[in-house]
């Protein structure tokens, strides 16, 4: 390695100075000739049939250009948005699959729906546009609370799926478990919601498009994650545009946790109706928009038991849960609370019987996704819940009885009884630390000294596991996945030496510029100001999968890792024709080729120029050239850990609750930039805070209105609700990707709620409450400690 | 110049925030009339140079104070103005606070925290 910008270092991301300086480019930031701006007429009815829809008078007004409502799409013959994982329910049969069409046909099915496009010449012309076109709706009762989605009489959301019900799946043997049960020597029962949440980058959605009379050329700019999956899906499912005549570019992405993986219908109509209306289109989402429309995350109804003998060791598992999947099917919604949750509910405990029961609901609210950690925030909430809750029950310290329950260090690879198979881990030095930087031995003074103070401190612990790096391709299709998961690069020298990487992967915030040139610098010697890193325009890169679930540098990382050993094997052959040595005697190092044992060498710069002008070239064995491709798909997923311990002081007075302290210590296996994986961990947390204590989505039970639709309504965290965090690291690289790494975009959102909320229920418990419900916001807090008063007077 | 963002529409972000007559203001709630005669300085302006940042831009990048760049301009300018108003001299708890105006998403505010605090001596030496 390279001392200062190789692996390892903390380099200064070489993205800053454009966003620094003002010079991002975000898709709201292009400068399109002629455009013109769309603006979607949403339903303000969370269920209502649609009469009729008068676009008249709003056609007359001032700058329209066009309107464009769902008979329009239907006449197009446009293709349904679709739903890319087919999961099968315990009867073996694929989830049901209600129609989801770009533009409402004649139902609307949430607050936000989209009922019409307008398309004029300034986006003031077509919002005005828009107030004036004339729709008569038969409203229609709403089925909007989760918890009673699925019950008889429930208001319908669609024919093809009878009782609201998607799916009913399982994963383990029910009578297994019930029989270790029947033999437990204590069980603990918990009812746990995982609120709703609305992932809020701070970039809100955006699309323009142009399409080219000329020569049928589309091009659309979006907020993506993944521009390639999203390219593939309108080609082959919505649009029917050809692959080879869309291109789609992602440039700058202003965050996104998710929430721009999917394939949406905004974006779908822009580019559909750039062609007929033959001037770009440019739309960006208001806030308020992003808020009703962009996909919610999480949002959990479960029950859950833990059966263990009377050492505290477990037994057996237990959980059944409904998940709310929204009013339509989102592009991966359908896996994150089977595949992505269940199967991590045996957390880092060896509990040898799990069985899960997840009903998928549709109900009409917005749709459901992927929200940072996507499905295993919502199985570590459960499982660190449920463990602490035991510990309590069973008067054990919080540490020591998941201490006595971990997987051992020497048992991985280990199978889980819920499919996945852990590569590694090493989980009690894990907590070792985490206790030691919380100071958790010094607690109880802490705790005695906040009484004096009138107020109630607690400490909480959540020891997670992640599943990240989905893969490989052939399992994840087995689980109904519509694609593969791998990813690719493409490593391309210039004749002069510098270097251009093109990567499937595309960051929208996470620092791909950087980190994946430490690895070009680091493996090839090339100086940082040599590499290009080149992402989110599928005319300039391979395909590739995009970037979610903490997959970049774990899967894209190591697809860039395999490219390079491609171009060390080509410059050898290279190397050896120019220093007259036998290929098998040539070396790699630093940057240079050299002959084994002799001084003789030649740096990777000339090679390159000989690839390019090879005029003293091995031409009949190597082509000319410097420019390599691969793909690299995984051997498993990855699995990070760790162990998150919040400190919390309660007001019983008012509610309020203050994060005192919040630790976290991971285990990322190798890690390649220190200051960027510190600062997706910080970001985590807070993610994960702000569901534990302040964020939640509400629809108002009777209409289905957003009631949090706004800053004003929904909270946000700020940087006053915060201390800083301590973090801590323990290694145990990957043993099956080439670069050791395990993802850590996640892991603090991941671990976060739990640890949270486990230090405000513990500090709650003097006052014999023994269970609060997310977010544990001051009216929350106080009701609950009121409800305590009453019970004991 | 596109650096300025809009990042919601009731005021809250601060994504938005420029400099006008030397107080940071959110942009969103200011009409162009407002500011006539008045001197307006955004995220663009602040660099002394092509090659060299302002003290805040670059406590922001030795901090990695920045992930996916959208809150930045706000921040940026909203934080320069908090350290003037404060004398050079924050510490913790004030920056927290006032940071109060402006959301950010990505990096859970810790290391723009720390730029803050890094900034203030430095801005200080620099004279700006």
């Amino acid at each position: 390695m390279t001392a200062g910008t190789g692996i390892g270092a903390r380099v200064p991301r070489r993205e800053d100075k454009r966003f620094l300086t003002g010079t991002g480019r975000y898709v709201d930031d292009l400068p399109l000739a002629r455009a013109t701006y769309a603006y979607f007429l949403r339903s303000p009815h969370a269920h209502a049939k649609i009469k009729t829809i008068d676009t008249t008078a709003a056609k007359a007004m001032p700058g329209v250009v066009e309107i464009f409502t769902g008979k329009d799409t239907a006449e197009s013959k446009m293709g349904g948005l679709i739903c890319g994982w087919v999961v099968k329910d315990k009867n073996g049969e694929p989830h049901k699959a209600p129609a989801h069409p770009v533009m409402a046909l004649d139902t609307v099915r949430y607050v936000g729906d989209t009922v019409a496009m307008v398309v004029a010449n300034s986006i003031d012309e077509a919002k005005d546009a828009a107030e004036a076109i004339k729709v008569d709706y038969d409203v229609k009762p709403a089925n909007v609370d989760l918890a009673h989605a699925l019950d008889k009489g429930a208001p319908e959301v669609h024919p093809e799926a009878p009782g609201n019900l998607i799916y009913d799946w399982e994963i383990g043997v029910k009578a297994d478990v019930e029989a270790a049960f029947a033999k437990a020597a204590h069980v603990t029962k918990l009812d746990i919601v995982n609120n709703r949440l609305i992932p809020n980058a701070m970039e809100p959605r955006a699309a323009a498009a142009e399409y080219d009379k000329g020569t049928g050329n589309y091009t659309l700019w979006s907020t993506s994650q993944n521009p390639h999956v999203l390219r593939l899906i309108l080609s082959a499912f919505v649009l029917g545009i050809p692959e080879h005549k869309l291109r789609v570019v992602a440039p700058d992405v202003g965050g996104g946790f998710g929430s721009k993986i999917f394939c949406y219908n905004e974006e779908t109509m822009v580019c559909w109706a750039a062609s007929r209306v033959g001037r770009p289109i440019k739309w960006t989402a208001e806030r308020s928009e992003s808020f009703m429309t962009d996909a919610h995350g999480r949002d959990h109804v479960t029950h859950a038991e833990l059966a263990m003998d009377k050492e505290g060791k477990f037994l057996a598992l237990k959980v059944e849960t409904i998940a709310n999947m929204g009013a339509y099917l989102s592009t991966f919604s359908t896996a994150v609370p089977t595949y992505l949750y269940a199967t991590l509910l045996a957390g880092q405990y060896t509990t040898p019987l799990i069985y899960a029961n997840v009903k998928a609901a549709v109900t009409h609210t917005a749709p459901v996704d992927a929200y940072r950690g996507a499905g295993r925030p919502e199985a570590t909430f459960v499982i660190e819940s449920i463990v602490s809750k035991a510990a309590v029950e069973m008067k054990m310290d919080t540490a020591d009885l998941r201490r006595k329950n971990f997987i051992p260090t020497e048992a991985f690879p280990y199978q889980t009884p819920v499919a996945l198979q852990y590569d590694s881990g090493n989980y009690p030095p894990i907590i070792d630390e985490a206790i030691k930087i919380s100071d958790y031995k010094g607690f109880e003074a802490r705790r005695a000294e906040a009484k004096s103070r009138g107020k109630l401190r607690g400490i909480g612990f959540s020891s997670y596991i992640e599943a990240c790096g989905l893969a490989p391709s052939n399992v994840v299709g087995s689980l109904g996945a519509g694609v593969g998961q791998w990813e690719s690069a493409q490593i391309k020298f210039n004749p002069t030496g510098n270097v251009q990487v093109m990567t499937g992967a595309h960051s929208h915030g996470q620092g791909h510029e950087t980190t994946f040139a430490q690895l070009i610098h680091d493996k090839l010697g090339v100086p940082m100001d040599q590499i290009e890193i080149v992402h989110g325009d599928t005319a300039t890169t391979p395909f590739g999968m995009g970037t979610y679930g903490s997959r970049s540098l774990a899967v894209g990382g190591s697809a860039i890792m395999k490219a390079t050993d491609k171009i060390i094997a080509k410059g050898k052959k290279v190397a050896a024709h120019l220093m007259e040595a036998d290929v098998a005697d040539v070396e790699f190092e630093n940057g240079t080729f050299k002959v084994a044992g002799t001084d003789k060498s030649v740096p990777l710069g000339q090679v390159v120029f000989a690839a390019y002008v090879p005029h003293n070239y091995p031409l009949a064995e190597v082509e000319p050239g410097m420019d390599e491709n691969a793909f690299y798909d995984p051997a498993n997923f990855v699995y990070p850990s760790g162990t998150q311990i919040c400190e919390v002081e309660i007001d019983p007075e008012t509610g309020e609750v203050e994060v005192i302290a919040h630790t976290a210590v991971d285990d990322f296996g190798n890690i390649i930039n220190p200051m960027i994986v510190e600062g997706q961990v910080h970001g985590g947390i807070v993610q994960g805070v702000g569901q534990a204590l302040m964020e939640a989505a509400v629809y108002d039970k009777t209409t289905g209105q957003l009631t949090s639709g706004s800053y004003m309504d929904y909270t946000m965290p700020r940087a006053d609700n915060f201390p800083s965090f301590k973090l801590g690291y323990k290694t145990t690289p990957c043993p099956h990707n080439p670069l050791g790494v395990k993802g850590c975009g996640e892991a603090g959102a991941i671990a976060a709620p739990a640890a949270v909320m486990n230090a405000v229920r513990d500090a709650l418990a003097p006052l014999g409450i023994k269970h609060v419900e997310m977010p544990a916001t001051s009216l929350n807090i106080w009701q609950t400690i009121q409800g305590a008063h009453r019970a004991a007077a | 110049m596109t650096g300025t963002h809009v990042g919601c529409d009731t005021s809250q972000c601060g994504a938005c925030v420029v400099e006008i007559d030397g107080k940071s203001v959110k942009s969103c709630t200011i009409l162009a009339v407002q500011v006539e005669g008045s001197k307006v300085t955004t995220i663009e302006g602040l660099a002394p140079s092509a090659d060299k940042l302002h003290p805040m831009q670059e406590a922001f990048r030795d901090n990695h104070a920045l992930q996916c760049g959208f809150c930045t301009p706000g921040m940026v300018m909203s934080a320069i103005d908090m350290v003037k108003r404060n004398n050079y001299q924050l510490d913790e708890a004030t920056v927290r606070r006032e940071l109060e105006g402006n959301l950010c998403r990505c990096t859970g505010y810790h290391n723009i925290v720390k730029a803050i605090l890094a900034a203030a001596p430095a801005m200080k030496s620099a004279g700006v």
